[in-house]
């Protein structure tokens, strides 16, 4: 109601008096008019064109500033796993691994996790239920990543290097050739623990992703698998999930993104050690935590220019999964207006 | 076993199966926030608000972090939020046709996601490495680049709701278009961009990242706009990270106030505003 009143008011204030309507307007005003509407229209224009300049200059900015280490290192860079200020020897290749082994983790864990969430949210939970069950979960994802990070180092590091790791050395580690990767000393920090935290801040986006296009299968195509004698889990994973499938991995990609480029939680309990190891139990690094880290302290033009292009590498990869992501649920909200 | 209630089996384990990822989701929310109050409240005293942070192993309080983060966050969010709704009503009301609002709208998702360290490093390239030293505007230019997506995108979002028989009406009166747009159309989403605004506050509030590299950290009280300012989140990094047992403390109560106005600005922009906003 408050919308008609509003807009009611703000008629008769943008309005000229009814009075004046039935004389002519001015051709004056008229024009003035115009003038100002074309200025409106150029002005929120140029605020547009403003976030495609912005999107330009900050990959202008990290190339210029990455060229020393471009033209000292060339391709070699993204493979190099030598990362010695010293000897002014940069290589790319522990923390891309880094970040790619702990979003990796991230969405194993996550992605099973968000799928019984959205689940739970759209068939299991009692109507009254979901906007509060909701609103939790994603308050998961209003809570800053540095207090992740904190919490993560200080209190679930401790617990998971006392119950959990020695648990999955005992288990997992004795497995043939996966046994290695759960080998290793129980001290809390490390690339799994990074990973597992990053679980828990992607499930929030993941999980709403989810929620969202499951909510949009029209009911009829639910109903009629239930006619026909379906589960609620048959109709979930027979008729929901193929309908949504776009949507489920816009979301998933959607999560990625925000694991790569994830920096606080994850500088606190990855550990910070240039090594490429076989073990998840051993400390590493990603490359946002090396710049978290490194880039305040850093001396010497190759040092910056190094960090800068391991700034603009992380860039470049969430861009493309993000820009896949986005295409994903385009797609899902087209196939949507063409079937409603 | 037959088949009928195997397949009854498969879909009562499976719906268990998800409510506890339910129970799994809720129970890391609840631990996070049972150490934050646990901690927290315990290093949370009058002394916090009236003193300055203080060396390691002397006592002191957050006043100058807290300040120098209200006042970065306000600024941001002032320096942002004109440019984000005048983008979002360009997208909303005259980005029918063309080619720029499918283009800005793609980006615009897109750096609403993007690492928030990256847009760090640009501020520190474009305009740190240029003045030579680490500033609070630099913190706040980094902070209203991350307000801006969030708020074109609520904005955006919001106007859409408006039918069009609103903007029919005003223009059949005789409204010029900027008319009808700034007092029928944004008027009538007001509720709807004010909680963007909310969001995006709330966002920026615990950034932590874009500061590292542009507003930095000052130990003292500073409203010097040009020289390195205190904010919470970098703060609490620091005393976090520290051996020293009374900057943990700090740390702890900083993350709690922190927290707290996060969460509440959340749950007040959903709750006084019922629409739907997304998180992502």
């Amino acid at each position: 109601m408050s919308t008609v009143a509003n807009t009611i008011e703000g008629l008769s204030r943008g309005l000229p008096d009814m009075s004046t309507v039935s004389r002519a307007i001015p051709a004056a005003s008229l024009r003035r008019q115009y003038r100002l509407d074309q200025l409106f229209r150029h002005a929120t224009r140029g605020f547009a064109f403003l976030v495609l300049a912005l999107l330009i200059g900050i990959i202008a900015t990290l190339i210029l500033g990455s060229l020393p280490a471009l033209k000292a290192f060339g391709l070699k860079f993204l493979v190099n796993p030598h990362w010695n200020p010293v000897t002014e020897e940069f290589g790319a290749l522990v923390p891309i691994v880094g970040t790619l082994v702990t979003s990796f983790i991230a969405l194993l864990i996550g992605i099973p996790v968000s799928f019984g969430i959205a689940l739970f949210l759209t068939e299991l939970s009692p109507v009254w239920l979901r906007r509060p069950l909701g609103t939790a979960i994603e308050l998961l994802a209003a809570i800053p990543s540095i207090i992740y990070g904190m919490w993560g180092l200080f209190v679930f590091a401790p617990v998971f290097a006392t119950y959990v790791q020695p648990a999955l050395t005992a288990t997992l580690g004795t497995i043939p050739l996966v046994g290695k990767l759960f080998q290793g000393p129980a001290i809390g920090i490390g690339i799994l623990t990074a990973g597992l935290i990053l679980a828990i801040m992607v499930i929030p986006f993941i999980a709403s992703v989810m929620r969202d296009v499951f909510e949009i299968v029209p009911s009829v195509l639910k109903e009629s698998a239930y006619a026909l004698g379906s589960t609620t889990w048959e109709v979930v994973w027979n008729v929901v999930l193929p309908y949504t499938k776009v949507g489920v991995v816009g979301g998933v990609m959607l999560g990625l993104g925000r694991a790569l480029g994830e920096t606080m939680a994850v500088t606190f309990v990855i550990g910070n050690a240039h090594r490429l190891t076989s073990s998840l139990m051993l400390p590493g690094n990603s490359i946002a935590s090396t710049l978290a880290n490194e880039f305040t302290e850093a001396v010497g033009d190759l040092y910056f220019s190094s960090l800068i292009e391991l700034g603009l590498i992380l860039f470049l990869i969430t861009f493309v999964v993000l820009a896949f992501s986005k295409l994903l649920l385009m797609r899902l909200a087209k196939q949507e207006g063409q079937k409603t | 076993m037959n088949l009928y209630a195997r397949r009854l089996l498969i879909n009562r384990f499976n719906l268990l199966v998800s409510l506890f990822a339910m129970l799994f989701g809720l129970f890391w929310l609840g631990w996070i926030l049972f150490t934050l109050f646990e901690a927290g409240f315990k290093a949370l005293t009058p002394e916090l608000f009236l003193h300055m942070t203080p060396p390691p192993g002397s006592a002191g309080g957050l006043l100058n972090a807290i300040a120098g983060s209200l006042f970065m966050a306000a600024t941001g969010t002032l320096l942002g939020t004109p440019i984000g709704i005048m983008a979002g009503i360009y997208l909303a009301e005259f980005g029918r046709r063309g080619w720029l609002a499918p283009v800005t709208r793609f980006i615009n998702d897109i750096l609403l996601s993007a690492p928030s360290i990256v847009i760090g490093l640009f501020i520190y390239e474009a305009y740190v490495v240029n003045v030579r030293h680490f500033s609070a505007w630099a913190g706040i230019m980094a902070l209203a680049l991350i307000v801006i997506p969030v708020v074109i995108r609520t904005t955006e979002n919001m106007l859409r709701l408006v039918p069009d028989s609103l903007r029919e009406a005003a223009a059949a009166l005789g409204a010029p278009q900027w008319k009808v747009i700034t007092f029928v159309t944004v008027r009538a989403a007001k509720a709807g961009i004010i909680t963007g605004i909310l969001l995006a506050v709330a966002r920026i509030s615990g950034e932590t990242a874009p500061l590292l590299f542009t507003a930095l950290n000052n130990q003292f009280w500073s409203l010097n706009m040009n020289a390195p300012m205190a904010n919470l989140p970098v703060v609490i990094f620091q005393f976090a990270m520290s051996p020293y047992e009374n900057w943990q403390q700090l740390a702890w109560a900083g993350a709690l106030l922190i927290t707290l106005s996060v969460l509440a600005l959340n749950i007040f922009a959903r709750v006084f505003f019922r629409n739907k906003t997304p998180v992502y």
